[in-house]
């Protein structure tokens, strides 16, 4: 069988910090998986993301919609033109994201990312859509609000490929 | 570059007897992540007439007891504190339909409570079907040796139930 759910990188948060990037991701895979786990040093907060090539894109070129269950009601919402994109949920318990980067590495269209993230107070489901045509080889992700990830958080991208 | 995403032991497939619990255990510490599926179908009716019924998964024998439910019926939709987890088809879902279930957990060997996501099916061509998103969170802190699938009630999971569970490596 060939390998084709490999190891990109893998980092687990020395100490208290607010942010991670995955840098010159390679483009020889199909599409990217993102695992994160580990708790935030405060409050539920929604994870998010930015990608760029060679550099992150910080502009106003992602959309989002959620579908969310906060275990008494459930809610869907929508971001348009916002600066980042959601991509799971980080919580002061244990807490788990999975984040799918769909044909990444193309040139020719805008990029969709699907995610789940699963915390103590939410489960929830995005779509995010990045409207760059570059490939994908940088990868910031961070808490929505100021809220910084604890020491032991660890964040592993993989790489498929279809053939 | 090895590839990751690696059968721990076999494919366990229900006989014609049916079994009450699926078991994984002697996991072996050599993975980060763990990936558990299961195509599974029960022997019995649910409580309530629709073509599921919750199944309850144990980490080293403690039952996972935490968890949040997103779900939808195809008429409904809503969330639930929902403690149980790994819905299941049951014998009100249309004949030789089985749900799907995926349950990733990250990180198994850590000394943390066990954070995992869990996407389960019940689709069965019929009136009603669950499509569910849990997030779990099991109060296990040891590393995960074993993983028990139970089907929580008098029934037993039907013959052709499968289930298989992966090792997924991060370096």
């Amino acid at each position: 069988m060939p390998a084709t759910y490999e190891s990109i990188a893998t980092h687990t948060i020395p100490s208290t910090t607010a942010s991670y990037t995955f840098t010159s991701i390679p483009a020889t895979y199909t599409d990217l998986v993102l695992i994160v786990n580990g708790k935030n040093i405060s409050s539920d907060q929604g994870l998010t993301c930015q990608v760029g090539t060679g550099s992150i894109d910080t502009a106003a070129n992602y959309s989002c919609t959620y579908l969310l269950g906060s275990g008494t009601s459930s809610a869907s919402g929508r971001f348009t033109s916002d600066t980042n994109g959601l991509i799971g949920r980080m919580g002061n318990d244990n807490s788990t994201s999975i984040a799918h980067f769909m044909n990444y590495s193309n040139t020719t269209t805008k990029k969709t990312i699907l995610s789940r993230g699963n915390n103590g107070a939410y489960a929830i489901a995005h779509v995010v859509l990045w409207q760059g045509t570059t490939a994908i080889d940088t990868i910031k992700v961070f808490n929505l609000t100021s809220v910084s990830f604890a020491a032991g958080v660890v964040l592993t991208l993989y790489g498929i490929k279809a053939a | 570059m090895a590839n990751t995403y690696i059968q721990i032991g076999s494919t366990v497939t229900i006989g014609s007897g049916g079994s009450s619990t699926i078991d994984f255990t002697s996991i072996p510490n050599t993975y980060t992540d763990l990936i558990l599926v299961m195509s599974g179908r029960l022997t019995t009716s649910g409580y309530d007439g629709t073509p599921w019924v919750v199944g309850a998964i144990s980490l080293n024998g403690t039952v996972i007891a935490s968890g949040k439910l997103l779900f939808g019926t195809g008429s409904a939709s809503g969330s639930d504190n929902n403690a149980q987890a790994a819905f299941i088809s049951d014998t009100d879902a249309t004949a030789n339909t089985f749900s799907s279930m995926s349950m990733y957990l990250p990180n198994y060997q850590s000394s943390n409570n066990k954070s995992i996501s869990l996407d389960v099916v019940t689709e069965n061509n019929g009136t009603a079907s669950l499509l569910g998103l849990q997030a779990i969170l099991s109060t296990v802190t040891s590393a995960i040796t074993s993983i028990t699938l139970t089907s929580n009630g008098s029934g037993a999971f039907a013959q052709y139930t499968t289930a298989a569970l992966y090792g997924i490596k991060n370096s």
